[in-house]
């Protein structure tokens, strides 16, 4: 059966999009952690710089964030390998998304709670750890887990550079087989079944924020 | 109580963008002693504390504590002054808030060893014990691993209060302890600060609408009225027998017998 010959190719495909996913969803959350820390709780300079990154890989899309980077950076400056390159675009791009989201989670806790550690004489840079942080990390879990999801989907441009994942591969197998249904009926059970893993290790990671802070409470 | 002014105002003004909530305003509180601010609602009474706690910034004149001036000539910021000479003035000074401002991530033990050990460099061990003689204190010794949700408002608001004291600061701010409570806990709280009242070194200001509260416990009772304290003095004699109308108006909505006496 043609299910059979399909899969293999389209699992090392698969597997090309797993790894792109996952490095680059681990890059961009340091990455949104950093910013959204900057933009949204650190001094002025750096905030602005936070602000500008987040907003130009917000505002353009990320298929021409590749290209460019693609295309267009080798004439001026390095040529990059096309994996790295695809690495680097998702990551920016999650890490600017993700930014918004750590930015505003700090945000969102109460004004309340700075005037408390400010009357118990915490540091600007205690309060942000002991008592902001901690208590905006479960509120951005979620939103974080939606971004990754997204950025699982997002890996299918990447194709777009030669690099051989998923949807690559799709492409390569329907121009060879002519065989539209079963290869991309295949490829759309393919990436939901990512998806799916994906979402659980999301809330898994979710409880494990919220039972971690349990913890640290429990041991004062 | 002493003859040295532990807070001083002198000719403060602050505004907010076009409302002046202080105007010239001069204020003393001596050493140990207890004062208490009444007043109507939006006359300022919060705001004295908040520039105390160095949560507001004043635009005019001279704001001290033990000593410290809140401006230091030449510095930026609101406050005029750098981040160490606001952290001397913080380590003198603590605050219950209205609405109690739990850590709602920790622990109740842990609300209170918190500062202690990161501002303080306390030992765990030390500020676990001071902790717990604390919670004593506020008759919640079997509540140290619970957490802020689990706890009624009263209970809350002793947590506070043993939070704020767990730094040890000179003088204690309480901005309206008792008015988010519901009316069957606002005596366990008044309990506490009553017995703190007596404490002799502590200097206590306090914002409240318990007339009757304010009467135990305060040496002085300031009646505040549009950023200005327009009466003050022991709170027999402002209390029983205010000299201003408008002290006498404003106690007659609380206290009848005020208004017959
Ligand atoms: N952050 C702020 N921005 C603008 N106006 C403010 C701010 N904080 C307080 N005010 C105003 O300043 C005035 C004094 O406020 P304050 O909170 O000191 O009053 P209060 O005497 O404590 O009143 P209440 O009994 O209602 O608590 C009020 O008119 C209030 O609306
Ligand atoms: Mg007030």
């Amino acid at each position: 059966m043609s299910g059979t010959l399909l899969l293999p190719p389209l699992l090392t495909g698969a597997q090309v999009t797993v790894e792109l996913t996952l490095t680059s969803t681990v890059l961009g959350a340091m990455l949104a952690f950093s910013a959204g820390m900057a933009r949204g709780a650190g001094p002025w300079p750096l905030r602005l710089f936070a602000a500008t990154y987040i907003e130009i890989f917000r505002g353009t899309s990320l298929l021409v964030q590749l290209f460019w980077l693609y295309y267009a950076l080798p004439l001026i400056g390095p040529r990059i390998d096309p994996f790295v390159t695809g690495i680097i675009a998702l990551s920016l791009n999650i890490g600017a998304y993700g930014a918004e989201v750590v930015r505003g989670a700090l945000l969102a806790v109460p004004r309340a709670q700075h005037e408390a550690a400010v009357a118990l004489n915490f540091t600007a840079r205690q309060t942000l750890w002991r008592i902001i942080l901690p208590q905006a990390l479960p509120e951005m879990m979620p939103p974080l887990g939606n971004l990754a999801v997204q950025n699982l989907k997002d890996t299918s441009l990447v194709s777009m550079i030669t690099i051989a994942d998923l949807t690559f591969r799709a492409q390569t197998l329907r121009n060879l087989t002519l065989n539209s249904i079963p290869v991309y009926s295949l490829t759309l059970l393919l990436y939901f079944a990512m998806a799916l893993v994906l979402m659980a290790g999301m809330r898994g990671l979710e409880r494990w924020v919220r039972i971690k802070g349990q913890g640290d409470m429990a041991r004062a | 109580m002493t003859d040295t002014p532990i807070i001083r105002f002198q000719n403060v003004s602050k505004r907010y963008g076009d409302l002046t909530v202080l105007d010239h305003f001069d204020f003393e509180v001596m050493s140990g002693e207890k004062v208490t601010l009444i007043g109507p609602s939006g006359s300022g009474k919060s705001t004295v504390l908040r520039i105390l706690m160095t949560l507001e910034p004043v635009q005019e004149g001279v704001v001290e504590l033990d000593g410290l001036s809140y401006r230091q000539p030449g510095r930026h910021g609101p406050f005029h002054a750098s981040a160490r000479h606001l952290h001397q003035i913080r380590s003198r000074v603590g605050m219950v808030f209205q609405n109690f401002n739990l850590f709602p991530h920790m622990s109740v033990l842990r609300n209170i060893t918190e500062a202690p050990v990161a501002v303080l460099g306390l030992s765990k061990a030390d500020a676990r014990a001071r902790a717990h003689e604390l919670l004593e204190m506020v008759g919640l010794a079997d509540k140290a691993q619970a957490f802020p949700a689990q706890l009624s408002g009263g209970q809350k608001q002793r947590v506070a209060i043993a939070r704020a004291l767990a730094m040890r600061p000179r003088v204690l701010l309480f901005d309206e302890p008792t008015s988010a409570l519901d009316p069957e806990l606002v005596g366990e709280v008044q309990e506490v600060i009553r017995r703190l009242a007596h404490e002799h070194d502590l200097t206590m200001l306090l914002v409240t609408h318990e007339m009757r509260f304010a009467r135990e416990i305060s040496d002085r009772v300031c009646f505040f009225d549009q950023g200005r304290i327009v009466e003050q003095g022991p709170p027999g004699e402002i209390m029983i027998n205010p000299a201003q109308p408008r002290t006498r108006a404003f106690l007659g909505a609380y206290l009848p017998e005020t208004s017959t006496g």
